[in-house]
């Protein structure tokens, strides 16, 4: 396993990327260019950076207003503030007339640590996802980010992308990455996790304490959440007859409601949510936060160890 | 096309608002009135748009912020060719492309999706901002109401478009004076306001009648100084032109019944 990279630092790099083959991209900041790695962009092409100040509404119309003159604006912030506080903004002036801005906003989930609860957002998937069209995606590693920015570079439409601020392992090499399909990492038999972002690579360390037990584990990175790859998550479903989703949101409204929509009523099934049970964040280092709530490995596995 | 044809323009335009209204049975047939001559202003005197091609990436840019003055944009999209008259008789109805409020989607000359109030400015800066990033010599034109000025992001999107010195925009204030729950001294006082929007740097023209169509057309090809966009600050009379709804709050979001209708036309017939 290589070095520990944030997702967002990930994103700052693969923006400078495509940035330099594609002229259309810009990107708009508000106040935070320093934490969501955006600032990359702006040294590299300040006349395509535009920060918009401590000002999140503004920034996202802004970002409607420059997809209308042709142009391909990413918008990053911190996702409390930029699904949360400009959530109006998203819903009636980017989804609504389907206007190509691409939404990545950082921090998500408790994964932020020291900020605290006011900054830790973790109903931002729930908040996009009810949005009709709009597309959303959780990358699970600093690979699959770059090959998500440059996917959504190429798709026509509103999209939110989902990044964290804590480095995390990078595992992810060769697996394609479409929008809308599901990767199988794991195979498994016993039990199916559907599991995004930081959780799939602790939900990849739980399947192996799990084998030590003698369960077999499936683990499934669903990094894109809408549209959610149905045929995937039915197939594992029904090959394990036992499913656990694991993300680092609310239990409502995230992934595990997501799957849930696709199994209800058509597939028999045990089912088992891992994730922030209507909570609030609060301060810590982000290891310990995320064993506060019950979000590391060894957690995980005696989570789905207890559910079967 | 000289001031009494503008003026033409804008009466059928007005009894466009009434007939619609009065078809739906609902509207806001007040702040649409009050806006009508700055809105012809801009379509008929400064605006390149093309109603056989309403997507051409080189048209000048209209944003309707006050959205729920859609009548109104209707009113001079139909006039202007962008749409059919025939629209009218379903205007809010189910599976018409003329919504309550402007639907961008549907809608062949509308740029922007709009009725949620507050986001216009900012919609424009972007336009306005990408059209100077471009190159292009696009202009951009946004119409806000006055209770509009409320809300906390129109003064986020001026401070944004003097910061990025949008001399390619102008912003049109139709301050009727009047929203929904009463004056705006009444519900929330927007105090000096051409002295605040003069300190977040735009170059404002005030017209005492910005339902003078000549006013309005003279402040709209009036030159604003470099690097600042520009503001007019129209003080209209909401329900312009009818009477009975002449500067009367219910006015705002009520439609005018049959025989109401009929008083309107009337009053706006010759005119």
């Amino acid at each position: 396993m290589a070095d520990k990279i944030a997702t967002r630092a990930a994103y700052g790099d693969a923006l400078v990327e495509l940035g330099a083959k594609n002229d259309k991209v810009v990107v708009l900041d508000a106040d935070l260019s320093h934490a969501t790695m955006t600032m990359n962009f702006a040294k590299a092409y300040p006349d395509r950076f535009f920060n918009a100040g401590i000002a999140e509404a503004n920034m996202v119309d802004m970002g409607a207003g420059l997809s209308t003159m042709g142009l391909i604006p990413f918008c990053s912030t911190f996702a409390m503030f930029g699904a949360g506080r400009a959530y109006e903004q998203v819903r009636n002036t980017i989804a609504y007339p389907k206007f190509n801005v691409k939404l990545c906003m950082s921090h998500a989930g408790v994964s932020v640590g020291e900020d605290g609860g006011s900054h830790q957002c973790v109903e931002d998937l729930a908040l996009m996802r009810v949005i009709p069209g709009m597309t959303v995606i959780v990358p699970a590693d600093a690979n699959e980010t770059r090959k998500a920015v440059f996917a959504l570079a190429d798709f026509q439409g509103p999209a939110y992308m989902r990044l964290c601020r804590l480095a995390s392992p990078v595992f992810e090499d060769d697996q394609p990455f479409e929008i809308g399909k599901a990767n199988v990492l794991r195979e498994g038999t016993d039990v199916a996790v559907f599991a995004c972002g930081l959780m799939v690579s602790e939900s990849l360390e739980a399947a192996k304490l799990l084998e030590k037990d003698g369960i077999s584990a499936a683990v499934i990175n669903v990094h894109t959440i809408k549209p959610i790859d149905a045929t995937c998550v039915t197939e594992w479903a029904q090959k394990c007859g036992k499913v656990v989703t694991v993300e680092e949101h609310s239990v409502i409204g995230g992934l595990g409601d997501a799957v849930a929509d696709v199994l209800m009523g058509k597939v028999a099934c045990g089912f088992h949510k891992i994730g922030i049970n209507d909570q609030f964040g609060q301060s810590g280092k982000a290891p310990e936060v995320l064993a506060e709530y019950g979000l590391t490995a060894p957690q995980i596995a005696a989570s789905i160890k207890a559910s079967l | 096309m000289n001031m009494e044809e503008l003026s033409k323009v804008c009466t059928q335009v007005r009894r466009d608002i009434i007939n619609m209204t009065a078809n739906a049975g609902s509207g806001h047939p007040g702040g649409s009135l009050s806006a009508v001559e700055l809105m012809v202003g801009a379509f008929y005197t400064q605006m390149r748009v093309d109603p056989q091609n309403p997507h051409d990436p080189n048209r000048d840019r209209f944003i309707l912020s006050k959205g729920h003055a859609a009548p109104c944009y209707y009113g001079v999209l139909a006039e202007k060719g962008f749409i059919s008259r025939d629209e009218f008789k379903e205007f809010r109805q189910l599976h018409n492309i003329l919504q309550g409020h402007p639907d961008a989607k549907k809608v062949p000359g509308v740029d922007a999706s709009t009725g949620s109030l507050g986001q216009g400015v900012s919609i424009a800066d972007g336009m306005a901002l990408g059209a100077k990033h471009l190159g292009k010599d696009t202009k951009v034109f946004v119409l806000c109401g006055d209770g509009e000025l409320q809300e906390g992001q129109i003064w986020e999107g001026l401070m944004a478009a003097a910061h990025y010195k949008l001399d390619n925009l102008t912003v049109m204030i139709d301050n009727n004076g009047l929203q929904i729950d009463g004056s705006n001294d009444q519900v929330m006082s927007l105090g000096d306001l051409a002295a605040k929007l003069r300190a977040f740097g735009l170059h404002v023209i005030e017209l005492p009648d910005g339902n003078d169509i000549k006013a309005v057309v003279d402040a709209l090809a009036a030159p604003t100084e470099a690097g600042k966009p520009k503001c007019i600050l129209a003080h209209t009379v909401k329900g312009k032109g009818v009477s009975f709804m002449e500067n009367q709050v219910g006015w705002h979001g009520k439609a005018p019944n049959e025989e109401q209708r009929q008083q309107a036309l009337a009053e706006l017939e010759g005119k």
